[in-house]
């Protein structure tokens, strides 16, 4: 195995140090009831070229642009990636070193980190962030549980157009330890009713998300206020990180917590991860932030340099009373976000989100021109709603077939909208792409 | 002997990455705008966000640059106790970016994604085969993440059996992310001593374990790098009340063809496919951190789950025992295609040997190194091995200032305080992906450090000398927190 | 780490078993922590205290002192209500390595019991629980 470096020679030089005759006898502390009676169950090696062959047909039976176009946004986009991003995020000192406990080696890490945390409180609007968490989903738990900690309550809303995936993680991490989630409606416009909000005196956040599950832009700052006035904190969710290329950032509208999902930020989609959970909040709220943070520092010639810092929040100090049982973060996702960030630049990442808000705009008028109910009248992004009517789904197949997914059917989460269909349009989608869907879906 | 590794190089200086570039530059290209621009309303529009402009030169020059500031296991030789830093294969990269997988949207209609979903169905059963249990999920997406949805799903099957449970049986050896993730279900963890063998002792289990008592959370091997050679017994008392044991497989790396952990006893356990199965830390995550556990608490794990009919596989979200969902898709995908790659061209006897090495190579550090430090247990180890600084005590000389030297010799020190039960910890863990070679190199200039201990401690006190940054003020760091630029 | 001899403890102030102090006083009576504990501390990086108005018992929690690498559980030496937290820590952690017992104080209380100040132990009595 091309792997492990032994010679036979070699191994029977080595075993003769450690003082025994076999490499079975290395395993004599470990109880022969305990051994394995069989050998392990598993297919014959494969050589490098016959590996290529297996994961080529694998990776064959998976539908990709160009030969399929995918209309399918819900939390994983289709944005280009320059090849620099690839190149340079390849670099085998990034990608095969460990956390970086020890500063004085891991320099590159640290200050791509720091940079990344810069970029994504840009971004944000806020003034801290962290070094990453999983994804957008445990990022939007951890800032629930966040403002538990801080708030002292045991309720949370959130609403019912926050990411139903991500709703049913939040609801994975919070009920065990026994708190509450009040689930906030929508309204005919497609943004969050927050009328209820004023009845519930003890919630401890208000969750929302912008631009909503429908691609709706919520307003934040109208529920920060209303979060606010029960005295509850308002958490900001995304799945989109572009949009906030275009639109005024959540903390800037008033999120204490702003936690989502960075995989638009340079990330292929790999079938849903690894993506880059985003996180960050206001200076005070600091100590609380859950996962890792990277801090500057100077070294003791006087240089600048970096380093983990505030760590006695984390669990292998803190242990149970640990603010998350969290001990990595995605940083290599973070260190392609910051590398992705940096090649748009602020003017770069302000055109591709024009363009991305004007491709769905366009798509959304011809469907509507094409005579399909828009039902939401809410400002979108780069996805939305379209009802193409309950009698739609073999039409869905038969497009399927001929390689358009067009949209992802809703009613598997929200039943009450039969027929309803969430498009996203990115960059990626020409305009001839767009005229084939809407002659394709008018039929 | 061949000469010494390390050595001061040509190391350039970057600055911050907004101190380069200038207002209009652009690092990418767009595609043409062939729509009519739709104005989006004012009201609801920032100026975004405050990204400098760079070339792209600006930005390949930036990122090669930090990244020569990193030491990797493509670098050299990284013995860090409890992280398995093998080797991480390059084709694992290839695989992972075939655009079939690289590209694949999550929520794709099953026939469209039959390629994705079969790669993820093979690889639970590889996993389920390799511990010898019964059902994989692998969508936690770390080792701590797959630690919580472990105990997720122990609270869920107390909770189904009518009574939960208060307390969690936690080792003294244990890793940190034991009690925060037992926090997070509720449980309250109970310490437990190891014994004077540096192993469980079954007595000190049966004193604490109680029908509160949800069960026990242990790692195999322990964090000494000793295998718990009483664990069917302990397995046997934890069962016996009605409780669960837990594994923290952060340790597989040891025993892959040799235990069977279905057959000892254990009811979940997870695993690390950065750690074990060679997939790239990428300077800490993303990783990977699927749960194995028994038939009977399959009912449980996360949803969805990829099923099989006939020769199609879809998604399965109906499971009504489920804890739910622990992440927005199917875990880290991409991560698992490489674990895959890796477990294929292995094969079972591929990995056996792969254990088999990794032992041999911890073993012949111990025994060539013992002589001059202490070491924690004198018994013979699995894939790792503890010593301390004891010895270098009369000089003063501290574990962190011998792992600061060690960089000076180019290589990326062990663990160190860590487990917490040896005082100075030095846990090293040389994986099987190193030659005989190597880890002379390395016992060599362990020893040269041991000496300078004696001789020229001040040596040693202000060490690194040749990396790009000295030892860094992390007290200023935590005083005046400074997180952004 | 300091030898026992060189250790800095005040004949003014009473010491507790968990190495807080505390300076007898009718309304507002201070507490920090020790010289011995700060020096077993190291560098301290960050202070948590409690709000004013908590009251709080003997032995309770009333915040924790950060190091790089430890967090320590601080206690109440006796048993009272907060009436001022010294906010000069949140700006200036490292007075309690510098100034212990002067600028480096935590709390003020109104005891609840002064049976409890009586039962505290003075610089004597500490310094032999100490070893020394």
């Amino acid at each position: 195995m091309r792997y492990l470096p032994h010679t036979p020679e070699e191994i029977q030089e080595m075993l003769g140090v450690v003082g025994v005759e076999s490499l079975d006898q290395l395993f004599l502390s470990i109880p022969p009831s305990c051994r394995r009676q069989s050998d392990l169950n598993l297919p014959e090696a494969l050589s490098e070229w016959a590996l290529d062959e297996r994961m080529d047909r694998l990776a064959a039976r998976t539908a990709v642009a160009p030969e399929v176009k995918v209309f399918l946004g819900a939390g994983s986009y289709d944005h280009f990636i320059p090849a620099a991003v690839d190149a340079l995020a390849g670099r085998s000192e990034f990608l095969t070193a460990y956390t970086p406990y020890q500063p004085e080696i891991s320099q590159g890490t640290l200050q791509a980190i720091y940079e990344y945390q810069t970029l994504a409180c840009h971004l944000m609007g806020t003034e801290v962030a962290t070094a990453s968490h999983y994804d957008g989903a445990t990022a939007l738990a951890e800032a629930l549980l966040m403002a538990i900690r801080k708030t002292d309550r045991r309720r949370v809303a959130v609403s019912r157009l926050i990411h139903p995936h991500y709703r049913q993680v939040v609801a994975t991490y919070l009920h065990p330890a026994g708190y509450e989630i009040v689930e906030l409606p929508y309204r005919s416009d497609g943004t969050t009713d927050l009328s209820a909000v004023a009845g519930e005196g003890d919630l401890a956040a208000v969750a929302l998300q912008s631009p909503n599950f429908f691609g709706c832009i919520e307003d934040l700052a109208a529920g920060a206020a209303t979060a606010h006035g029960v005295g509850a904190m308002l958490v900001a969710g995304f799945t989109e990180a572009l949009a906030y290329g275009l639109l005024k950032s959540p903390a800037s509208q008033g999120a204490e917590i702003v936690a989502g999902e960075g995989q638009s930020l340079g990330l292929a989609r790999s079938f849903g991860g690894p993506g880059l959970g985003m996180l960050g909040t206001r200076q005070v709220h600091m100590r609380s932030l859950p996962g890792r943070l990277v801090g500057k520092t100077v070294d003791q010639e006087g240089r600048q340099g970096f380093v983990l810092t505030l760590a006695t929040r984390e669990q292998h100090i803190r242990r149970e009373r640990a603010t998350s049982n969290i001990c990595t973060n995605n940083s290599h996702c973070a260190l392609r976000a910051v590398m992705y960030m940096a090649a748009l630049g602020k003017t770069g990442f302000r055109e591709l989100a024009v363009l991305n808000h004007d491709k769905a705009a366009y798509l959304k008028q011809a469907l509507a021109a094409a005579g399909h109910r828009i039902p939401f009248s809410r400002a979108t992004f780069n996805e939305f709603v379209v009802d193409f009517g309950a009698s739609f789904e073999p039409v869905y197949r038969r497009l399927q077939e001929a390689g358009i997914v067009a949209g992802l059917p809703l009613a598997r989460y929200y039943p009450e909208l039969e027929g309803g269909y969430l498009l996203c349009a990115t960059e990626t989608a020409s305009r001839q792409d767009l005229d084939r869907l809407v002659k394709e879906v008018s039929r | 002997m061949r000469a010494p590794l390390g050595t001061t190089g040509l190391i350039l200086n970057e600055p911050l990455l907004w101190e380069r570039g200038r207002p209009g530059r652009r690092g990418a290209s767009l595609p043409a705008a062939d729509v009519p621009p739709s104005p989006m309303d004012p009201e609801l529009c920032g100026d975004g966000p405050d990204f400098p402009d760079l070339s792209e030169v600006d930005l390949v020059r930036h990122f090669t640059r930090l990244s020569t500031w990193n030491y990797g296991v493509d670098t050299g030789f990284y013995p860090l106790g409890s992280c398995t830093m093998k080797y991480n294969p390059k084709t694992h990269e290839r695989q992972a970016a075939l655009k079939g997988f690289a590209a694949a949207h999550p929520l794709l209609p099953a026939p469209l994604c039959q390629g994705a979903l079969q790669l993820i169905w093979e690889l639970e059963r590889d996993l389920a085969a390799i511990t010898g249990m019964d059902a994989v999920s692998l969508q936690p997406a770390a080792g701590a993440h797959g630690e919580l949805t472990g105990m997720l799903v122990i609270h869920a099957h107390h909770q189904h059996q009518g009574h939960q449970r208060s307390k969690i049986i936690i080792p003294d050896t244990a890793h940190g992310t034991n009690p925060a993730s037992a926090a997070l279900c509720g449980y309250r963890p109970v310490a437990v001593a190891s014994g004077p063998e540096g192993v469980l002792e079954p007595s000190a289990i049966a004193a604490v374990m109680d029908e509160e008592t949800a069960g026990i959370m242990v790692t195999n091997p322990n964090t000494l790098g000793l295998f718990e050679t009483h664990i069917r017994e302990i397995a046997a008392i934890v069962h016996d009340k009605g409780g669960l044991v837990y594994a923290d497989g952060a340790n597989l790396n040891a025993v892959m063809g040799i235990v069977d952990m279905g057959a000892i006893g254990v009811d979940v356990i997870h695993l690390n496919l950065h750690k074990t199965f060679a997939t790239p830390h990428g300077g800490g995550g993303p990783g990977s951190g699927p749960i194995c556990v028994r038939r009977r608490l399959e009912p449980y794990l996360p949803v969805p789950r990829v099923a099989k009919a006939g020769e199609r596989f879809h998604l399965e979200a109906d499971r009504p025992l489920s804890i739910g969902r622990m992440g927005a898709f199917h875990g880290h995908f991409g991560v698992m295609v490489k674990a895959y790659s890796y477990i294929r061209s292995m094969g079972a006897d591929g990995l056996r040997r792969a254990s088999e090495l990794a032992v041999l190579n911890a073993n012949y550090v111990k025994e060539r190194l013992k002589k001059d430090f202490h070491l924690a247990y004198d018994r013979p180890c699995m894939h790792e091995c503890v010593f301390s600084d004891a010895d270098q005590a009369p000089f003063k000389v501290t574990t962190l200032d011998m792992a600061k030297r060690l960089m000076d010799y180019g290589f990326h020190p062990p663990t160190i305080y860590f487990p917490l039960v040896v005082h100075g910890a030095i846990m090293i863990e040389p994986t099987e992906t190193e030659s005989k070679a190597d880890l002379d190199c390395f016992v060599a200039a362990m020893q040269a450090i041991a000496e300078e201990a004696r001789t020229e401690p001040e040596t040693v006190h202000s060490a690194p000398h040749r990396t790009k940054v000295r030892r860094l003020d992390e007290v200023l760091a935590a005083r005046k927190p400074c997180l952004i630029g | 780490m300091k030898e026992i001899d060189a250790l800095n403890l005040p004949e003014d102030v009473r010491y507790a078993e968990d190495h807080e102090w505390l300076r007898p006083s009718e309304d507002a009576a201070r507490i920090g922590i020790s010289d011995y504990a700060q020096d077993q501390l190291g560098d301290i990086v960050y202070v948590e205290l409690p709000a004013v108005g908590r009251r709080l018992t003997k032995g309770e929690e009333f915040g924790t002192v950060e190091s790089v690498k430890a967090v320590s559980s601080l206690y109440m030496p006796v048993g009272g209500e907060v009436t001022a937290v010294n906010e000069q820590l949140a700006e200036a952690p490292e007075l309690v390595n510098t100034d212990p017992y002067g600028q480096g104080w935590m709390i003020e209380v109104k005891v609840t019991d002064v049976a409890e100040v009586a039962a505290l132990m003075d610089r004597a009595a500490y310094l032999k629980a100490l070893g020394g």
